[in-house]
């Protein structure tokens, strides 16, 4: 497998820059001779059809859900990063850097990052432009907020739902490319696979979720956009359509998948009240910037109303274990911190999985129409769910599965190792290493899509040239082929269990053995079971009704599929990676004080996983990571 | 929790459609109405029926995808609350639900309680954006935006888009949706150059897409979920007025 | 300008907000009746006196507004039936009030009731009788003028008229409750901040009209039945008799 990251020469600020002028140009009258399939409606597959469309290519764009605007990305909350330094409190391009960096534990690839905090400038110049509110001081110009383990105020935001309004801005300029005719949008749309003809990815095959029909589409390259793979935990803060399939069917056609262990913990969601539960919802990290986190000092008072348990009962553990940071330490630490305060017998609420988040201070401090105005639609959120006023009594917080670092690997230029393919935003491993800072897939998600692949998808097809199949070629026509197949073997499957509750248990299986902690043991274990699950799937599996029409019950079927394979890619994937670094914590590395630690000398590279048929182990390739810019430090957040 | 459910079945858009009616045992109150209707399925399943299609995605209440029509009311009774945010709790043991999809001849059903919005898309498409060329922005903070007129904009760009709107509506307008939209942008300095063209196209979008006429009697923004105001159908009416009179002189 | 959606709602609240002024004149030139024979016939016949394009020019304006806001009202009602042929099986509201619900039903009992009016009172045609109704009181000289008064008078004396014109005034409230209000929206000249105020304006101006106009069958009503004596029936049904 070749893993040339192709990182351009020259010193790190000017990588980009020099790659800018050394890519191939096409040439403005030949744009509309190409063809580029975009898979997925968010914020990077938004922001790069509407953007090539602008360029002027001719870009299908396709979507699961009934609108491009419903695409997940719609539901960050708080915040996108930038290294404006708007606030005049040390921020730089470098700075923003090195936090991420380090943020990541040192697992991503120094030029991408340094390429992302360049662009977040432009990003809120972009978003600014095209109508996004975000939120302002009384003198009219942007405000900022410090979010999630950074020091410095660089957090630009739109209420709570800054996700939402950065996806109206994109899907705003999609709209205005889809009215000019340069995108043709196709929702309902699942992509079941993808098509390689001599290598290069030359279209996808795609299922209309509405009538059945599976299609082929033919272009010169393809993006894929698709987000990550949280649902393979089944409960987690992905919407419920989120899945793997496409960037797992790209890896079966040959993309390596980088790092699928890296899996980010957010450690404020409501807990799971119950068995009903089909996912977890997201209270915004940045409730932690005036929220404390706390648990009861002795186990015999987790039963009590939190509001009776007296200041010296209580413990704040995040402020006492790491003094300057404290409330705001990295996801992954505060994950662990609460899972480490549970499994000592002192977590709250429904089966004791649960810890305070505290305003009272706050409250008492700015008012509780401060709090109101900051977070009011979040609280609103948590009296719905949990029918509790967390103005007056402490929110109730837990870890869920929020967002994965892993994904499929691509070179500086965002391709795959299928030429003309790419995958951006979340779907691909490049940015965050190890660990995502809050507030920053907002920025990566637009920055592939804005600022990066219009100028490295120029270079790949002006150097292969204008040339799409025909979807009726032989070789499309073989894929179509087996994607029908597929279906119909799913749709044959008349057996007793439901696609949900396969689902249901891979996610306990997940959960258990690759959640926010994993041993050895554990992961060998989870990947006997999975085997055994995916076994009794194909032989128990219940689809009801037919493949012709709006068929819920098969569209997840065939997700759960993809996910049971998926999931033992990533065990896998955790077990060898015998380190622990960032979001991917493993028992056997951790300090006496319980950090991870890190194996920078065997480790210090993204794993990249290669198909190999299936029922055989896939090969595991190494990309290793160079640092010349940061020094190799060990996190520390005392 | 027992309850009565009386479900909207319809095989597709030509379909005349029926009442399927059934009964759910065990339904937890913690459990979200999407929940409940997962829970539906499940049984439908073991009964060997086919499960009620519904769309659903985010499951927190902004992605818009979520819609049913609960007791006569888009989202259910309860105010500012998608069909994903209803809890179960809001219900009594014993209790007769009746859901049925949003009605309008904008909104064709797909199948069961899945409907087509892709009309809304179409108004977007019309002048719901800014031209602005990716790369070609000044910087963010080259135009001061007043605070107030940047919340305004943002309690309209809350919109997400679900169409309750124009599913509570008796005439199925789409006015408070399109307001929104158009007002978000209206509202903002950088919306200024193209807000008659944005103005006159939008409304006439939506009025390509077989909406209805506006009221004036509210029933849209009780039952927006991101309750937004009547006040922006106020200024889309305006600004039509001012943009139509000055393309009269044009 | 009026061919959009938006357009034809101006269409109706312009026409309304004419309508909504007449009714208020109309109505205070009515209560003169209550000061007397004299004052209201007087009234009526500088009325009819005015100069003909005047006269003529604003009851065509007038008859202009009625038909204008009618037949946009139909058009919008056919669009709106159209926009959502299928009905939910159980149609609820949560702030829509019955006034707002039911401008179509209200406002077509008003146009049969304004015709019925007119043909009544200003073309006679129902009783033709009323056009002889001739007297010098409140006449600017010696000339006989229409004896407006009388004919008011007569024309409540059937109890079933009287009663229609009571329930068509109430039908009327209904239609300003939310029609005032209304017409502003449209228009663009309403907000949530005086949304408050404007509608309990429009709900009181609503009252005014209605106590205002069906005060006076109501008053002709009482003294039938013996409660009250306020007018002098002895002139019309001198009237008709001299006739």
């Amino acid at each position: 497998m070749n893993l040339d990251s192709k990182i351009p020469e020259g010193p790190l600020a000017d990588k980009w820059d020099n790659h800018r002028f050394s890519s191939k140009l096409v040439n403005p009258a030949n744009k509309r001779k190409y063809k580029v399939i975009v898979v997925g409606s968010g914020l990077a597959g938004g922001s790069a059809a509407a953007t090539l469309g602008e360029l002027g290519y001719n870009v299908d764009c396709f979507c699961y859900q009934d609108s491009p605007r419903r695409a997940h990305s719609i539901a960050a909350q708080g915040g996108i990063n930038a290294a404006k330094n708007y606030q005049n409190d040390g921020d730089s391009i470098h700075r923003l850097f090195y936090d991420t960096v380090k943020g990541g534990d040192f697992r991503s690839r120094e030029a991408n990052v340094y390429r992302l905090a360049q662009v977040s400038t432009n990003i809120i110049d972009q978003c600014v432009a095209q109508g996004v509110p975000f939120a302002r001081e009384y003198g009219g110009l942007l405000a900022n907020r410090s979010f999630g383990g950074a020091q410095v105020s660089r957090t630009f935001y739109a209420r709570g739902q800054t996700g939402q309004q950065l996806l109206l801005g994109a899907y705003s300029a999609l709209s205005r490319q889809i009215s000019a005719g340069q995108v043709k949008m196709h929702t309902r749309q699942e992509m079941l696979d993808i098509v390689v003809v001599d290598g290069h990815a030359k279209g996808i095959i795609t299922r209309n979720l509405a009538t059945g029909e599976t299609k082929a589409w033919t272009a010169d390259a393809v993006l894929l956009c698709t987000g990550g793979y949280g649902n393979v935990y089944y409960l987690s803060t992905n919407a419920i359509g989120c899945n793997v399939t496409a960037t797992f069917r790209a890896y079966r056609r040959g993309a390596g998948f980088a790092n699928p262990c890296f899996t980010q913990i957010h450690p404020t969601c409501i807990p799971v009240a119950g068995d009903h539960q089909s996912k977890l919802t997201l209270m915004s990290e940045s409730l932690r910037n005036d929220g404390r986190v706390w648990v009861p000092k002795n186990a015999e008072d987790t039963g009590k109303n939190p509001n009776d348990i007296a200041e010296a009962d209580r413990d704040y553990y995040l402020e006492r274990k790491y003094p300057s940071f404290g409330n705001l330490a990295p996801r992954d630490i505060s994950s662990r911190s609460a899972k480490e305060a549970c499994d000592e017998g002192r977590g709250v609420g429904p089966g004791g999985r649960g810890v305070y988040l505290d305003f009272s201070d706050s409250i008492t401090r700015l008012g509780e129409s401060a709090i109101r105005e900051r977070y009011g639609n979040l609280f609103q959120m948590y009296e719905r769910i949990t029918g509790e006023n967390a103005y007056q009594r402490p929110m109730r917080i837990y870890p869920a599965i929020h967002y994965t670092m892993g994904g499929l690997w691509v070179d500086y230029n965002l391709m795959t190792t299928i030429p003309g393919c790419f995958a951006l935003g979340e779907a691909n491993f490049s940015d965050h290493g190890a660990n995502r800072l809050g507030a920053s897939a907002l920025m990566q998600g637009l920055s592939d899509g804005y600022f990066v692949i219009p100028y490295t998808i120029g270079d790949y097809l002006a150097k292969s040239g204008a040339g799409a199949i025909s979807p009726d070629s032989p070789e499309v026509k073989e894929v179509m082929e087996s994607v029908r197949e597929r279906v119909d073997q799913l749709v044959s499957s008349k057996g007793k269990r439901s696609s949900r509750s396969y689902h249901k248990e891979l996610g306990q299986i997940m959960w258990e053995y690759a959640g926010m902690a994993r041993n050895e043991k554990g992961l060998n274990k989870a990947i006997g079971q999975i085997q055994d699950l995916r076994d009794d799937f194909n032989k128990n599996l219940l689809v009801p009704g037919s493949g012709d029409n709006l068929n819920a019950e098969l569209e997840r079927a065939g997700r759960v599929r993809d996910f049971l394979d998926f999931g033992e890619l990533l065990c896998r994937d955790a077990l060898e990676r015998n380190e622990s670094c960032g979001g991917h914590f493993r028992e056997e590395h951790q300090t006496e004080d319980g950090e991870a630690v890190r194996d920078d000398e065997n480790f210090a590279h993204a794993a990249v996983w290669e198909f190999d048929g299936d029922g055989k182990t896939p090969d595991r390739h190494q990309e290793k990571l160079t640092y010349d810019n940061v020094k190799l430090a060990v996190r520390s957040y005392k | 929790m027992k309850l009565f459910l009386k479900v909207w079945r319809q095989d597709d858009r030509n379909d005349e459609g029926r009442f399927e009616t059934h009964t759910l045992d065990n339904v937890s109150e913690d459990s979200s109405f999407l929940e409940m209707m997962d829970q539906l399925n499940e049984q439908l399943l073991e009964e060997g029926t086919e499960p009620v299609v519904f769309d659903h995605d985010c499951r927190e209440g902004i992605c818009g995808m979520c819609s049913l029509t609960i007791n006569g009311l888009p989202h259910g009774t309860e105010n500012s609350t998608t069909t994903c945010q209803l809890h179960m709790r809001k219900f009594e043991d014993g209790d007769t639900v009746t859901i049925e999809p949003f009605r309008a001849k904008a909104f064709p059903v797909v199948k069961d309680l899945v409907v087509d919005r892709s009309a809304f898309d179409s108004i977007t498409q019309a002048g719901g954006f800014i031209t602005v060329r990716t790369g070609s922005a000044p910087d963010g903070n080259a135009l001061p935006v007043p605070k107030d007129d940047s919340d305004k904009a943002m309690d309209a760009a809350a919109c997400i888009g679900c169409g309750a709107c124009v599913a509570s509506c008796k005439n199925a307008s789409a006015m408070l949706f399109t307001s929104a939209k158009a007002g978000h942008l209206n509202m903002l300095p950088q919306g200024q150059a193209e807000k008659d063209k944005r103005v006159l196209a939008m409304v006439s979008a939506m009025d390509e897409a077989g909406f209805g006429n506006c009221r004036n009697y509210g029933e849209c923004s009780a039952a927006c979920p991101k309750d937004i105001s009547l006040d922006y159908i106020a200024k889309l009416n305006r600004d039509h007025a001012k943009a139509k009179i000055k393309s009269i002189f044009a | 300008m009026f061919t959009s959606s938006i357009g034809k709602k101006y269409l109706m609240a312009l026409s309304g907000l004419v309508l909504i002024g007449f009714v208020f004149v109309h109505m205070a030139g009515n209560l003169q009746i209550l000061m007397g024979q004299e004052k209201i016939n007087a009234y009526a016949h500088a009325l009819q006196s005015l100069p003909l394009p005047i006269l003529w020019g604003s009851r065509l304006f007038l008859l202009a507004a009625v038909i204008i806001h009618a037949i946009t009202a139909y058009q919008l009602v056919k669009e709106n039936r159209r926009a959502r042929p299928n009905q939910n099986y159980i149609e609820t509201t949560k702030r829509a009030g019955l006034a707002s619900l039911r401008m179509g039903l209200t406002g077509s009992i008003l146009l049969a009731f304004i015709v019925f009016h007119l043909l009544h009172f200003t073309i006679r045609t129902i009783y033709p009788e009323y056009s002889e109704m001739m007297t010098v009181v409140g006449s600017p000289d010696s000339n006989e003028i229409h004896d407006v008064y009388s004919m008011v008078l007569a024309g409540f004396q059937h109890t079933w008229i009287s009663v229609f014109y009571i329930v068509a005034m109430f039908l009327l409230c209904g239609h300003l409750a939310h029609g005032v209000s209304s017409a502003f929206q449209s228009l663009g000249f309403r907000s949530e901040n005086w949304r408050g105020k404007l509608e309990l304006t429009a709900k009181a101006y609503a009252w005014l009209i209605f106590t205002g106009f069906s005060i006076v069958p109501l008053l002709v009503l009482a003294q039938n039945w013996g409660i009250i004596t306020i007018f002098d029936i002895t002139a019309s049904t001198e009237t008709l008799a001299s006739n």
